[in-house]
């Protein structure tokens, strides 16, 4: 319940919390919203001998519009990233997910960046980032860097960040199409972390518009509409289940949550619409290239299942937007 | 050690406590606040639930030092100067949406920031806002009423 | 107008929602100042002899007083020699620790038994101190093979007890002879889980201590601060030298039953130091040392006509009881007595064994063996009905005892009063709108839909007051201003009793609500009483107040009558006013306490206790409509209709209050709790991130249908509400879902009803 001791410094800048984190060394942690690290202080798996909290520093959190991007700040929090207007119209699969991290009092206090930071392989938005190819801007005692989201999550709990490191922006591309998404979140329960999880993106960042196409069998795209947070699909009216494409496919962006050790791309399945594949063609392969676990909630075997399934009701929904 | 001085309810509260000391806990041991009560270890139960600025956190998961020259309501803040109880106290009240009343500060509080973000919220919505409160003895019916309830008179 | 039967707000309300209750960490007794605070260390392993304890990092701590472990516990009177359970004698089935060579220590001895086993305690200055010093304590074990699960105990390759070879520890024969199944035209047999939760109360367990030099005074998160008394002596006072309060309690359900170990361990603590003490556990603490619930494993075989009438029902049931026996076979003897449920079968055979196993005992959990008899027989039955190609709730209605049948003695001995079987499950039908249920259901199903809807019923009967003869205590008084007070036994953790007994004593005596005050839970005030659990409280607490408030009345009469120079039986009391006065002249009076003033001592009191010679059969039927993704296997709890009878309803808001809480604890179960192991005996849900407690969110309100069948055994008429809600709600949820894939050939499902064993109910029916 308590965490282990430690010593606490408030930084006011970013300058400030660089240098901090040089004299303080490897055993000091950034503290933003808490919402990741300090949960872990108090079981004890974290015992940082020092905590830089970053929490105060304001100029770290806004949503921007860039022209072509959206910048948001890293210590912004869900709160902030869900109620956001821009994000509504410009981003809206970001705004969603984030109003599906944790509950209500989480999202008051955590932070966009922590959570990323953080890295949890359950984690909802980096695979929304993920499906989003965001660029994450680092700011360390040499200055700035840019990696781009392909590159930032290595491992669970393991990112591109290094020692003494801070992200401090991270840069999601505007989609062409921004109503062209879907979140699909599998949990037990409504406040539980993802079992498996699948964000979708059509047309992303690159401002293609849509290329209507014919499809094999003449099929027209499905609407059909989710209730946020959940996996309730309405059967598609006049349609035998996997006779469906999603019309106009520009460099689908699938990525899954806890379906690996990081978020994923269904490479597999953007491969096959890439190549003109019905969607339930393309989303039986949703599982292939990745690593699910087994644990209390799941095994492995259903998490696959889950994904072949959620990935179809993405696609579904998002190309009926 | 640190020097920390948080608004509670409107009193200035300023002590020194070691760094490590969360939120609910210079609430319930320095500032002799009882009402909000500690459920769990994992941010899961809600039961610390407070106000920060307004909006509703886990005190839980708050360290003392990050509430440092802010403004936190409990439990004991909410009635009016005249000791009358909110509205959505009065509603829990009239209601029956506590029995134990070990979970509902937690609650209330939830709900409180709940309706200031949305103030006529839905069954559905006001269920999903309450995702982070576990309440052992209601089966939520009657909390979710007296949501609702709170609401509906403020629409009056 | 009487007030019983209206709706009242609480009595207990305002302080709750301004203030907070003051549970055991928020008290600030003057004797509490300075406590110390107690960290138990616990066993981090399901199996091992200790070998080593070594204290001595932590005491160098600063801020540490003390580190307790087995070797300090010198002025701890031994207990009695632990004599043999003889295994032929009948089973103690009592909620009663079994003892013998199955007798569980206080802080461990030489073995542990489970993860969460307390082996040691530490004492510090401060809250924060307590956990740094408590990781610096260092156990050195020895592993021994853990028995993890009811399998692995029977099989009694490994047992927990190393004095002994086996890990059944009672066992009551079924006298199972299947010739009863001959001339059956449908047997169904099969397994059936009843898996292990949390009893989960909000607030935890909480213990604080302080020793004068000549009284222990204990404060204590508790069900039964008498009991609780009683079970402290152990540390070698006698009950005079021992003060128990219980301060306002975060929640029960069965698993704050008296006392348990810590709670002795901290009052010896504070004996033993001098020192005042106090101890909060953590949640983590919670979910691994707290008592927790149901742990049986059923075999069913039941058998009946092609048209639907049950001829015969078996169930053997095996009860995981955790490490040690505290409550002996009672929670299977009471599954046992209720085997048969609301149904009249000619022939029903049922018995029990109780395993040990490495893992955290077991006891009363919300229905305590009720539920687990009602949850198999429910869906026995439906198993049987869709055997048979018949509608549930017509095999129900064929099988009911009948309301005039009562009072009914089943097979199995359980003495039910009164019932009405039919009456409630037609009620819930036609509130759920069955008909039009069934028909968007088969709608669904002939269109292949994705989501198919689940219709599940429950109809069942419940024990309550199952200790009748043991009864309950209140003491009614009347003050020479007017007011009253009233002492009761019942100690209430959440049921709202101060506003149901004031309720009682407004209604005989006119004393308006605001001037009665009720106490509980305080032993000096209170030395005799029972407590809360069983569902026991309005019956025999109710009626113990409601007698008490008629003796008062019948004294007050007696001196309002020489008040008024008058004979008792010219006087009355006029119960909306309060005021006394001669019959047919009511302009003059005397107020209560002008009456209680010329009493001797200024006071009108009366003591009680009031016993029933029996306990009593609340009773209902539930339905539960769910959809099924079966594509996921994701359950949505969509309605939830009930008809909950337990007598006449004193107070509309508490009973229904209890039902809701109890609709929510039954479905969880039925829907994604469960306490689960891994191979070794490490549990794997030992926090509320891991443990799936049920939210707001995955509930929908439910709809209470009213149903009012009184008793004829005390003299409100009532019977217990508190558990039902749970012992229905569990069966009817868990029908819910199996019915909803009945028609792709699936007949159970174990629950929970997670996702993933949802599905691969449906994998399997499919033949995948």
């Amino acid at each position: 319940m308590i965490p282990a001791s430690f010593t606490y410094h408030r930084a006011s800048s970013v300058d400030e919390a660089l240098s901090m984190a040089a004299q303080l060394g490897e055993d000091a942690k950034f503290l933003a919203g808490g919402h990741s690290l300090l949960p872990m202080m108090k079981l004890r798996f974290a015992v940082p001998t020092d905590l830089i909290d970053v929490g105060r520093i304001t100029e770290l959190s806004y949503i921007r519009d860039e022209g072509t991007y959206l910048a948001i700040g890293a210590l912004t929090r869900h709160h902030e990233v869900t109620t956001s207007p821009l994000l509504a119209t410009q981003v809206p699969l970001l705004a969603h997910a984030a109003g599906q991290v944790g509950d209500p009092q989480i999202r008051h206090r955590g932070t966009i960046g922590g959570s990323v930071a953080h890295a949890d392989a359950a984690s909802d938005l980096p695979a929304v980032l993920l499906a989003l190819d965001a660029t994450f801007v680092i700011q360390g005692a040499d200055g700035a860097r840019s990696v781009p989201v392909g590159e930032f999550f290595k491992s669970i709990f393991e990112t591109a960040l290094q020692p003494g490191e801070l992200l401090t922006e991270i840069q999601v591309p505007k989609p062409a199409v921004p109503s062209a998404w879907s979140f699909q979140k599998f949990t037990k329960r409504a406040i539980d972390w993802a079992i498996v999880g699948v964000a979708v993106q059509l047309s992303p960042g690159g401002a293609t518009p849509r290329t209507p196409r014919g499809t094999p069998d003449g099929e027209e795209s499905v609407s059909g509409v989710l209730s946020p947070g959940g996996a309730t699909p309405r059967t598609p009216r006049g349609t035998p289940d996997g006779e469906e494409s999603v019309s106009g496919v520009q460099g689908a962006h699938v990525a899954l949550i806890n379906m690996g050790l990081t978020p994923l791309r269904a490479s597999a399945t953007e491969a096959a619409l890439a190549s003109g594949a019905p969607v339930a063609d393309a989303a039986a392969l949703a599982a292939e290239g990745t690593s699910p676990g087994s644990d209390l909630h799941a095994s492995a075997a259903f998490r696959a299942h889950l994904a072949r399934v959620l990935v179809r009701r993405a696609l579904q929904e998002a190309g009926g937007r | 050690m640190s020097k920390v001085s948080v608004a509670v309810n409107g009193k200035e509260i300023t002590a020194d406590v070691e760094d490590r000391t969360l939120l609910v806990h210079f609430l319930r041991d320095v500032a002799d606040l009882t009402a909000t009560n500690i459920g769990c270890e994992t941010t899961s139960c809600g039961a610390c639930t407070v106000l920060l600025d307004g909006e509703s956190v886990k005190s839980c998961t708050v360290l003392a030092l990050q509430a440092d020259g802010r403004q936190v309501t409990t439990l004991e803040g909410l009635a009016g100067p005249d000791g009358s109880m909110s509205p959505v106290q009065r509603a829990f009240h009239r209601n029956h949406g506590l029995q134990c009343g070990y979970c509902t500060p937690g609650f209330v509080m939830a709900i409180t920031s709940l309706l200031a973000e949305n103030p006529q919220p839905t069954e559905a919505e006001v269920r999903a806002g309450l995702e982070g409160n576990i309440c052992r003895c209601t089966g939520y019916h009657n909390i979710v009423k007296a949501a609702l309830a709170a609401a509906s008179e403020a629409a009056q | 107008m009487s007030i019983l039967g209206t709706r009242v707000i609480r009595t207990e309300d305002p302080k709750l929602l301004t203030s907070g209750g003051v549970y055991v960490d928020d008290l600030r007794e003057p004797e509490l100042e300075g406590a110390a605070r107690v960290t138990f260390v616990r066993s981090t392993v399901a199996h091992a002899r200790i070998t080593g304890i070594d204290t001595s990092e932590a005491l160098a701590q600063p801020g540490v007083i003390a580190v307790l472990t087995v070797a300090d516990m010198t002025d701890f009177p031994p207990p009695p020699p632990a004599e043999p359970v003889d295994p032929d004698a009948p089973p103690v089935e009592g909620p009663m620790p079994l003892g013998g060579q199955w007798s569980e220590p206080l802080l461990a001895v030489d073995e542990v038994r489970f993860v969460g086993e307390p082996i040691a305690m530490v004492l510090t200055d401060t809250r924060q101190a307590g956990e740094d010093a408590a990781e610096l304590v260092s156990i050195d074990y020895e592993p021994l093979p853990p028995v993890v699960g009811i399998t692995e105990a029977l099989a009694g390759q490994a047992t927990v007890f190393s004095g002994t070879d086996t890990n059944v520890c009672q066992a009551r024969s079924g006298n199972f002879d299947d010739s009863v199944f001959d001339g059956c035209d449908i047997v169904v047999e099969g397994d059936i889980s009843n898996q292990r939760v949390a009893c989960l109360p909000m607030e935890g367990r909480a213990v604080a201590a302080s020793w004068s030099g000549d009284k222990l005074t204990v404060w204590v998160s508790t069900q039964n601060a008498q009991l609780g008394r009683l079970i402290l002596t152990a540390i070698g006072l006698p009950p005079e030298a021992i003060r128990v309060v219980a301060p306002d309690v975060g929640g029960g359900f069965g698993a704050k039953i008296g006392v348990d170990r810590e709670a002795i361990l901290v009052a010896w603590a504070a004996k033993h130091t001098g020192r005042a003490v106090r101890w909060v556990e953590s949640r983590g603490e919670n979910l691994t040392a707290m008592t927790q619930g149901r742990g049986q494993r059923h075999h069913i075989k039941i058998g009946g006509t092609r048209d639907g009438h049950i001829q015969a029902y078996q169930l053997d049931v095996v009860q995981d009881t955790g490490a040690y026996a505290r409550m002996s076979g009672f929670l299977p003897s009471l599954t046992v007595l209720m085997a048969p449920g609301v149904y009249d079968i000619p022939a029903v055979q049922a018995g029990y064994k109780v395993v040990v196993t490495n893992a955290t005992p077991v006891a009363a959990y919300r229905g305590a063996g009720r539920p687990e008899a009602a949850a198999t027989i429910e869906r026995a039955v439906d198993w049987f009905a869709a055997e048979a190609g018949l509608d549930p709730a017509e095999v129900r209605k064929v099988n009911f005892i009948r309301k005039a049948q009562f009072p009914f003695i089943t097979k199995t001995g359980a003495p039910y009063d009164t019932g009405d079987y039919e009456s409630a499950l037609d009620k819930v039908l036609q509130a759920a709108g069955y008909q039009e249920l069934r028909a968007e259901q088969a709608r669904r199903r002939e269109a292949g839909d994705v989501r198919q809807l689940g219709i599940g019923l429950a109809s069942y009967v419940e024990i309550t007051a199952a200790d009748a003869g043991a009864g309950e205590t209140a003491k009614v008084e009347v003050h020479d201003d007017g007011t009253a007070t009233v002492y009761t036994g019942s100690s209430a953790h959440g049921q709202g009793h101060h506003t149901a007994y004031a309720m009682l004593v407004t209604d005989e005596l006119g004393i308006p609500m605001d001037k009665i005050e009720v106490i509980h839970g305080d032993t000096d005030l209170i030395p005799d009483g029972v407590g809360t659990y069983a569902s026991r409280s309005l019956q025999l607490g109710g009626s113990a107040v409601h007698k008490a408030a008629i003796e008062v009345k019948q004294e007050a009469a007696q001196k309002a009558a020489e008040l008024f120079e008058a004979a008792s039986s010219d006087v009355v009391l006029d119960t909306e006013s309060g005021l006394w006065h001669i019959a047919g002249d009511p302009d003059k009076s005397l107020t209560w306490g002008q009456v209680a003033a010329a009493a001797a001592g200024g006071l009108i009191v009366a003591n009680v206790r009031f016993t029933a010679d029996r306990p009593t059969f609340p009773f209902g039927s539930q339905l539960s409509l769910v959809e099924v993704d079966t594509e996921t296997g994701k359950v949505t709890l969509l309605r939830h209709v009930t008809a909950d009878d337990a007598g006449p309803v004193l107070n509309p808001v508490l009973f229904e209050g209890q039902r809701h809480g109890g609709i929510a604890q039954g479905a969880a179960q039925a829907l994604c709790e469960e306490v689960l192991y891994d191979p070794d005996g490490n549990p794997l849900t030992s926090s509320l991130a891991d443990y799936a407690a049920i939210t707001a969110a995955e509930l929908p309100s439910f709809e209470l249908v009213t149903s009012e069948t009184a008793t004829n055994v005390n003299p409100l008429g009532v019977k217990g509400i508190g558990e039902a809600g749970t012992i229905g709600a569990t069966p009817a949820v868990h029908n819910a879902v199996i019915d909803a894939l009945a028609h792709l050939g699936v007949r159970h499902i174990d629950m929970p009803t997670t996702p993933e064993h949802v599905w691969a109910a449906i994998q399997a029916a499919s033949g995948k």
